[in-house]
Parts: structure tokens; sequence; C-alpha cells
């Protein structure tokens, strides 16, 4: 297995900073608008998004965590079976601006099982889908970011893993991971 | 990423502990799904799945059937009466030809014990034990304990006392291996009669004095006294029945502790629970009602990830 750096922490720090400033840039006060994070690993990520908005604005933007394990359309599909997480909304859905939260996109199946999910808690006045990686010429779905992190080109073979300190690593780190045959 | 052991839920002494924890985490999730303003998901939107009954029941199978629904999985459902197995087709017969119309589960409620054992080693679908006799019902076992979880915390180290009709109950049997599988002390009550001879030997309690068993328990399953199964007289009356086992207010508030009150339904009320026992806040009768859909929802969506 080779696994090679691509994004670093320092560099990490000031990517998540450069995606706070565009969603302030459109979304201003945060009045209407609220983020969930895509369960499992997009928690992480919503996390870090709130606090550092919380650091520039000095205000808590409404955060939760969407899970959309039965919204999945891969069930009875895969390999390996699915464990559902927890879904934490503790606020209306309805009619505000929300912001998709997720670490990489990829097929982008698991943003359409969120939408679906999501439309479940009430009907958003508009959705918009943030990512740290956005891998290229991969899509089973026309589904694109709005705010990007990093724009990667990478193999079908290959995986990106974004590791966050304090959940088994060392330091923030994006790294590209490529299976050799040993 | 866990999955159930088994491909079919026949009965709680074939699951192992982890099965119960993994069934109680993902209806901890369907739980939040019921409570959300859309109350459905599309999880086994391609499945079909029948609900066969050999015997009656009201909550149980309106349970499997929303549970079933909120899922999006399409239901049939086939009662006994007025059916050909009065004709004089066998089990197998009638199952095989539900199959026919590409049916992926059987959720089945027999008269006899193992008639789903029996089942599953015949036919390709996965089962899911709704009740079979005497023997097993173990969703009823599962939504107990995830009741006493949701009270209490957790279930393990709890001292929980069944009292009633040990000898006719599914139910008994079912919480007997579900709790001692989570840890839980557990005790038998009721007339000497109305338990089985040797149940000392699966490691519970016996005690024939309900307010002995209310002093020692955490949590009390009260169960309805089965007359329909019963074919011969075990105690004298319905009233002297109620007299020495039944349980109300009065006798809970005499005891110098908080215990919880559980009965799978239907009540007899003023036969083991009097009317202001079962309204009391011990009871979490109707909270079991409630979680009986998520831990449904929770077997149905596990076992159909095994396919």
């Amino acid at each position: 297995m080779q696994k090679r750096l691509i994004v670093s922490h320092q560099l990490l720090e000031i990517m998540v900073m450069r995606l706070c400033h565009q969603l302030i840039e459109n979304h201003g006060d945060f009045s209407d608008s609220v983020i969930l994070g895509l369960q499992p690993r997009g928690k992480f990520v919503a996390q870090r998004i709130q606090s550092t908005l919380a650091s520039i604005l000095g205000k808590q933007v409404p955060t939760g965590l969407l899970d959309t394990t039965f919204h999945r359309d891969d069930f009875r599909r895969r390999d390996t079976p699915l464990t559902a997480n927890a879904t934490e909304i503790n606020f209306v859905v309805e009619d505000k601006k929300v912001i998709l939260v997720d670490d990489v996109l990829y097929t982008g199946r698991s943003v359409r099982a969120a939408l679906d999910a999501m439309i479940a808690y009430g009907r958003p006045a508009n959705v918009e889908l943030l990512v740290l990686v956005d891998r290229l010429y991969t899509r089973h779905l026309p589904i694109q970011p709005t705010y990007v992190g990093r724009k990667v080109n990478s193999l079908l073979s290959q995986r990106v893993l974004v590791e966050w300190k304090g959940q088994q690593a060392e330091e923030d780190a994006i790294w590209l991971i490529t299976k050799t045959d040993e | 990423m866990q999955e159930l052991s088994v491909r079919h839920l026949l009965g709680i002494k074939e699951i192992t502990p982890q099965d119960i924890q993994l069934i109680f985490e993902t209806a901890d999730n369907f739980k939040d799904v019921l409570n959300r303003p859309i109350k459905k998901v599309p999880s086994l939107r391609d499945i079909t799945i029948a609900n066969v009954f050999f015997e009656n029941s009201t909550r149980t199978r309106l349970s499997f059937e929303l549970a079933e629904k909120r899922l999006s999985a399409d239901v049939i459902n086939f009662s006994s009466s007025g059916s050909s197995v009065k004709k004089g087709e066998t089990l197998l017969d009638t199952v095989n030809n539900i199959l026919a119309m590409k049916v992926d589960m059987i959720v089945m409620r027999h008269s006899s014990p193992g008639a789903p054992h029996f089942l599953s080693k015949h036919i390709p679908a996965n089962i899911v034990n709704a009740g079979d006799g005497t023997h097993e019902h173990p969703t009823q076992a599962l939504l107990d304990s995830f009741s006493i979880r949701e009270r209490l915390g957790e279930v393990a180290g709890k001292k929980v006392v069944i009292i009633g009709d040990i000898l006719h109950s599914r139910v008994a049997l079912s919480n007997i291996f579900a709790l001692q599988k989570q840890g839980a002390e557990v005790m038998v009550c009721g007339p000497m009669t109305l338990l089985p001879k040797y149940i000392q030997q699966l490691g519970v309690k016996v005690e024939t004095n309900v307010r002995k068993a209310l002093e020692w328990c955490d949590v009390a399953n009260v169960l309805r006294i089965q007359l329909e199964r019963q074919q011969m007289k075990y105690f004298p009356s319905l009233r002297e029945y109620t007299l020495y086992y039944g349980i109300d207010k009065k006798l809970l508030d005499s005891l110098n502790k908080e215990i919880v009150l559980m009965h799978p339904g239907p009540i007899n009320r003023g036969v083991e629970l009097s009317s202001d026992a079962a309204d009391s806040h011990h009871s979490i009768i109707l909270n079991q009602v409630e979680n009986g859909v998520a831990i449904r929802m929770a077997v149905l969506f596990l076992l159909a990830q095994k396919g």
C-alpha cells in the first residue's frame, strides 16, 4: 500500500479558512442557514467548519448530522453490511438554506441519498454542497459541489483518506492511497 | 461493519449478545426515524414480506405491518381463518405457494412450537418468528429489553421478575434467554401449577410469593393468564388468582422502592393488573408498544441485509 500526502495540516487549515470565507460571502450572518454533516466522515468536516465560522463570526451556526444509511441505493448489493449512525438535527430544515458537508465527493451516490434523507425533515429553501476533496471524473450521478477544498485526479483503484487529529491520527491530513500487490 | 450471525430470527436462543446489541443500536436509529415529520425510509423498497398468521394477533401483526410499511416493503397478509388451510393444505404447501409469488421474507405466527424452525429448513426466504405456540416470541423479548434499557440505562445487572402464567408463555421463555444473554438476573413468579417443573435448570430464581418477588426486583414483567391455552384448571378461580397474584397500586405503593412495570398485552384489567397500576407512572406498557415498531424495523432491516 502506498500512501501519498496530498494536503498537509497547514494547508488543510488554510483550505478550511478559505471555504469558511466563501460560505460567509454567500450566507452573510447565517441567520437562515444551517450546516448538515453527512455521517460518518462528514461529521468531522462539519464540526471543523462550525468552529472556524464561530471564530470568525463570533456565533455558532446550527449544525446537525445526517445519516443516509436507510436511503442508500446499494442496500443488499454491497459486499459489506451497512451500519446506521445517529442523525442529530435539533433545528427546523423547512425554508432554511442548507449546506451539506462531506469529506470526499466520489460517485455522488451518498449525496443523492443525503438529499433524499434530508427531505424527511422538511423542504429547504435551497441546498449547497461543500466537500474537502472532489475526485474528478468519477461521478455516477449529475451532482457537483458548490464549494471545493481540493480537486484530485485519481484512479478508481485509489482511495482518498481524510484524517483528523484525535481521530486515530496524529495530524490533520489528506492522503491518496494506492493499493499495491504485495 | 457489523451484521447478524443468523439468517432467520427463530428465537432468542439462536442469537448472540452481539446480535442483540446490534439490533438495539439499529432500533435507536429507527426510533429517531419514527419521530420525524416523514416517518418512512426507502430501505426495503425492493422487498416483499408476507405476514403469515396461523393464530390470532392484533398488536404483533399491526406492529410488524407498520414496521414493514415504514421501511417501504411491499406487504401481503395471510391469516389461516378463511384460507385454504381449512381445506387441508399443509404448512409447507401454503408457504411454498406464497413464495411462488416472489416473496423475500416471511413473518410467521403459528400455534405449534418449532413451526418456523421447520420452515427455515425447507424454504429460501428469511423467516421471522412472531410467536410459535408456547415456545418463543423473540421480537417481544427484544422490545421488552429495549424498553428496560431505555428506562433504566442498561439491562446488565438488573433484576427482572416475570410474573404469571410461565407454563404457557412464549414471552417468558424468550425474555429469560434475552435477559440472561444481556447479563440480567431473572426470577419467575406464579402459582406452582403455572411454573414449568424444571424451570430452575435455565438458571432462574423461582418464587411463589408476589410481594417477595416485587421487593427483590427492579423490573416486573406481568403476563396474562392464557385461558385459551389451558386445557385443565390450574387454579381454583380467576378471583383467587387475582387475590394472590394480582398487582394493584396499593401493593406497588407499599414497596419501599420504585419498580418498572411491564406487560406484553393484551392486559386483562382487574385480573393480573388493576387499572390504577397499569396506568400508573411505574408502567411503561405503551412505551413497549411504541418500541415494538422500531425493534421490528431493525430486525427486518438487518435480516434483509443478510439476503
